[in-house]
Parts: C-alpha cells; sequence; structure tokens
C-alpha cells in the first residue's frame, strides 16, 4: 500500500509542480502585458506566424468538416423527412463545438509544436541565457507577443473555420444532397443564435491561451539538446491537444449554465 | 591587489598581496550543487576593475557555473556575488536586468540569435535599450565589426559563419553598450592556434581600448598566459591557487604542475 502511494506520489508532484510553472508563467506574462512596453513587431510577426500562416490548414479543415457532417446529418435526418434541417445542425454545431475544437487541435500541433521547438532550441543553445545576459526578460520577449497573437488570432481562425464550414456545408447538402436552398438557409439562421457563435468564439480564445502557455512553458524547460526540443514539442502538442478536449466539456458545461440548453 | 586563497597544499607558495580598492566582482564562499553532484564547494574570489582574471582549471571543473552564477544567470545554494559592491544573491530577474547592463558575457559558442543576422544580433542589445536611429545602430555596428576585424560582414547569417566569426560577433554583442566588465566562457575553445591567438589578442585589446575588467575562463594554458593579470586555479569546487602567471609557472605544487603539462597519471589525481 505504502509502494503504491509512494509511486503514485511522484507522478502526482511533478504533475503539480507543472501545473505550478504554468501558472506562474501565465501570472508573469499578465503582469508583463500590463506594466511593459509591448514589442510590436514581435507581435505583429507572430500574427502572421499563428494567424495569417494557419489560413490554409484552418480553411481545409473547416470545408472538409463541415462538408462531411452535413452529409452525414442528411443521411441520418432524411430517413425522418428532416433534410432541411440540415443547416441548422452544421451551423449550431460548427460554432459551439467543431470549428473550435478542431482549429484548436490543428493549430496546437502546427503553431504549438512551433512555438516550443524555437524556444526549446533557444533554450539549448544558449540564447535564451544570452537574452538573459543583455538585460531582456525571456518572458516580456518571447512569451508576451506570442501570447497576445494567439489571443487575437484564434478567434479570427475559429470564425473562418465555422464560415468556411457553413459554406462547404451548404454546397454538399445542395449540390450534391438536393436540399432546398431556401429552406436549409431559413432554418439554419432560424436556429443559429449569437450566443452559439460567442460561445465558438469565447472558446477559441480560451483554447488559443492554454496552447501558447503549454508549448512556451515547454520550450522555456527544455533541457538535454536535440533529444530535450524533440520531447518538449511531442509533450507540447499532446498535452495541448489533450487540454483543449479535457477543457472543452468543462467550457461546454458552463455555458449551458448560461445559455441553458433549448432556451430561445 | 589580489588575495590569495588559502590551500593546505598552497602554504608554501608565498602569499598574494591585496589592495584595499572596492573590487568589480567579489564571490564569497559560493556552493552550488547540481543534482548530487557537488560543483562548487566554497569559492572565494575578486576581480578587481581594469584587471584581467583568467580561471583555469579541468573540464567539468564547474568553471563555466562558476562564471553563470558571476552574471546571475544561475544561482547558488550559498555564498555571495557583490557587482561593483551590490549582492545580486536573491535579486529577481528584472533586479538583475540593471547589473546585467554592466556585465557583458560572451558564452562558449557564441549564443547567437539563429534567426538574425550579424547586424541585427550585434545592435541587439541598442535596440532593446531604444536606440531606433538606424544610421547610428549602423555605425556602430561597423565600428564593432571593425574592432572585431570582421569588417563588410553585417547582413551574413549565424550559420554561415565560423567557429572564430560567432565568437567575435558573441563578443560584439556583448560589449557593444560598453559593460564596465566582460566574462569570457571558453573563448579560445574549439579554435585553431591562429583563430585562437587572434581572439586573445582581441581580448588584451579590448582591455586596452575600453579599460574593461575581464574574468576569462578557459582551460587553455596560451590563452591563460597571454591574457591574464592573474590566474585563479579552480580545482575540487575551490580556488586551489589565485596569483600571477609567473607565480603560476614557478609553483612546485604537483597538482599545479600536472595541469600545467597536461599529465594525466600525475601525482595531483
Amino acid at each position: 500500500m505504502v509502494r503504491f502511494f509512494s509511486a503514485l506520489g511522484a507522478p502526482l508532484l511533478a504533475f503539480t509542480q507543472y501545473l505550478g510553472e504554468l501558472v506562474l508563467l501565465a501570472a508573469d506574462t499578465f503582469r508583463s502585458i500590463f506594466t511593459h512596453k509591448l514589442r510590436w513587431k514581435l507581435f505583429l510577426n507572430q500574427v502572421v506566424e499563428v494567424g495569417l500562416l494557419s489560413q490554409l490548414v484552418v480553411i481545409i479543415t473547416g470545408a472538409f468538416t463541415g462538408a462531411v457532417f452535413s452529409a452525414q446529418t442528411f443521411f441520418q435526418f432524411n430517413k425522418l423527412g428532416m433534410g432541411s434541417a440540415v443547416g441548422a445542425v452544421v451551423s449550431v454545431s460548427l460554432c459551439r463545438e467543431l470549428a473550435p475544437v478542431l482549429t484548436a487541435l490543428m493549430v496546437a500541433g502546427r503553431v504549438g509544436a512551433a512555438m516550443s521547438a524555437e524556444i526549446g532550441t533557444m533554450k539549448v543553445t544558449e540564447q535564451i541565457d544570452a537574452l538573459r545576459a543583455l538585460a531582456v526578460y525571456p518572458v516580456d520577449y518571447l512569451v508576451v507577443p506570442r501570447v497576445l497573437a494567439m489571443m487575437v488570432s484564434m478567434p479570427l481562425l475559429v470564425a473562418e473555420c465555422i464560415a468556411v464550414g457553413i459554406a462547404a456545408g451548404y454546397l454538399v447538402a445542395i449540390f450534391m444532397l438536393d436540399i432546398n436552398g431556401t429552406y436549409y438557409m431559413a432554418n439554419m439562421v432560424r436556429w443559429t443564435r449569437s450566443r452559439d457563435i460567442i460561445m465558438g468564439l469565447s472558446k477559441a480564445f480560451c483554447f488559443g491561451i492554454l496552447i501558447v502557455f503549454i508549448s512556451c512553458q515547454k520550450g522555456l524547460t527544455t533541457r538535454e539538446g536535440a533529444v530535450g526540443v524533440g520531447r518538449a514539442t511531442t509533450e507540447a502538442v499532446v498535452n495541448a491537444s489533450l487540454a483543449v478536449l479535457i477543457c472543452n466539456f468543462f467550457l461546454t458545461m458552463m455555458f449551458n449554465i448560461i445559455y441553458p440548453a433549448g432556451y430561445q | 591587489m589580489i588575495e590569495a586563497h588559502p590551500s593546505p597544499k598552497m602554504s608554501a607558495e608565498p602569499p598574494l598581496v591585496s589592495d584595499n580598492s572596492s573590487p568589480m566582482i567579489a564571490v564569497r564562499s559560493l556552493e552550488k550543487k547540481i543534482g548530487q553532484q557537488e560543483i562548487l564547494r566554497g569559492v572565494d574570489l575578486k576581480i578587481s576593475s581594469g584587471e584581467t582574471l583568467a580561471i583555469i582549471g579541468r573540464s567539468g571543473g564547474g568553471k563555466s557555473v562558476l562564471l553563470k552564477h558571476m552574471v546571475g544567470l544561475m544561482e547558488p545554494d550559498s555564498g555571495e556575488i557583490c557587482i561593483q559592491g551590490q549582492n545580486i544573491i536573491g535579486m529577481n530577474e528584472r533586479q538583475l536586468g540593471a547589473i546585467r547592463k554592466k556585465v557583458g558575457i560572451l558564452f562558449q559558442g557564441g549564443a547567437l540569435f539563429d534567426s538574425m543576422t550579424v547586424e541585427d544580433n550585434i545592435a541587439f542589445p541598442l535596440r532593446e535599450a531604444g536606440e531606433r536611429d538606424r544610421k547610428a545602430l549602423r555605425s556602430k555596428v561597423s565600428e564593432m565589426l571593425e574592432v572585431m576585424e570582421m569588417e563588410g560582414q553585417e547582413d551574413k547569417m549565424p550559420e554561415s559563419l565560423s567557429g572564430g566569426m560567432k565568437k567575435r560577433v558573441g563578443l560584439a554583442r556583448a560589449i557593444i553598450r560598453r559593460p564596465s566588465c566582460v566574462l569570457y566562457d571558453e573563448p579560445t575553445a574549439g579554435l585553431d592556434p591562429v583563430v585562437a591567438d587572434s581572439i586573445n589578442r582581441l581580448i588584451r585589446r579590448l582591455q586596452q581600448r575600453f579599460g574593461m575588467t575581464s574574468a576569462v575562463v578557459t582551460h587553455d594554458m596560451k590563452s591563460a598566459f597571454d591574457v591574464a593579470d592573474r590566474i585563479a586555479y579552480l580545482h575540487e569546487g575551490r580556488i586551489y591557487f589565485d596569483g600571477t602567471a609567473s607565480q603560476l609557472q614557478q609553483s612546485s605544487d604537483p597538482l599545479i604542475q600536472d595541469f600545467l603539462l597536461g599529465r594525466s597519471d600525475g601525482r595531483g589525481d
């Protein structure tokens, strides 16, 4: 029994320490955002890196998710004679769940990995020590621009994913499944509320923060050369993806309290 | 000027003279353990303003760790480090910023920012200090490159530079804000003798031209004799010898003789 608890203790302590480091990094970053001057050039570079260069990935993700969801919903709903309700289902699902979660997973894979690899490489090649030695605080220089860029870019990426998904779903419904376009649009507009969009964009904001802090923390704590950079990158992507999926559930439940299901 | 660290094995050595001027860097009873390994076991060392101290010792003996402590990049388990009389132990990163403006450091591999050109690397400290005038930045970078004998290399990326060039650019970046003191971590390691000699000359020239205090960590004895006013030998986490180059060469201590002659099977092992 003692052995069991002692075996459980080490990973539990490591996990608690990891969470503590994340919280401290976040606190340090937000303190820096409000008390120190923003490096606009670095921020804009990161907006390009996070937002602009993620366009293709997000568009493809949104388009094919909307398309396949439209088709699957039609196959099931058509049996009940509810084919024209496909638009509403696709739209609400994309806004509330599919677009925020899938975009976050894609961004974690593309941007999160790049962030942890870049910062991790800087750590093992003493570039972060060089920053510190030159009286530049690494959180101000490396983390703050990335966090702000992610806060700005993620909601926009998710909004784009929703729009592209809805458009792709519409095209599939109209041209491949022979659903009446007018009914499709009317039902979609009727059942999609502003709160669905608010929910999706709020989730995007939260997921963006999770991804950026997890990735930067992994990069800043990288050790042991090239192997360490590889390990940090993998852990950043896995941890960020898991955090997104787990937080998504709790955010959904929280939003359900704010906007109860079935409320019009 | 210098205080010799009393060591049982060095009791035969003549005591070195100490002056009363406030040292640029003073290290007192510094201890550091990494994992289970005791790296520093009570280091006492003073570096006076304007002098060049070489810290020698075997590889893995804690020289670089000691150097990183001097600029606050590592935190000791116990002991004190004073820069111009100000104890830096316990300071947070932001407080250390002011100290780090006084002390530049050249890292072993140069630690250049690999996403920036040579010019951007060298201009980095000035840009961070708020200098925005492109012309002024360019002229200061050119001046530094001239000092480093690397004219016309502004637009190169670090990956296209040789080891010696990386160290020169790293040095230019470290001194462009004219710190009072420069710390060199193995400045000649991995360089051929000719390039190593040019780096040594550069260290000397910087000291003469800008009057900078220097601490050079090295296990290259030629480099130590070339650049140093004083040499400290770090052995098993303590300063085993602290004196001039001639005192070191005249020492009959077996451990020092083994190190100077590069004997691995000497009595000092």
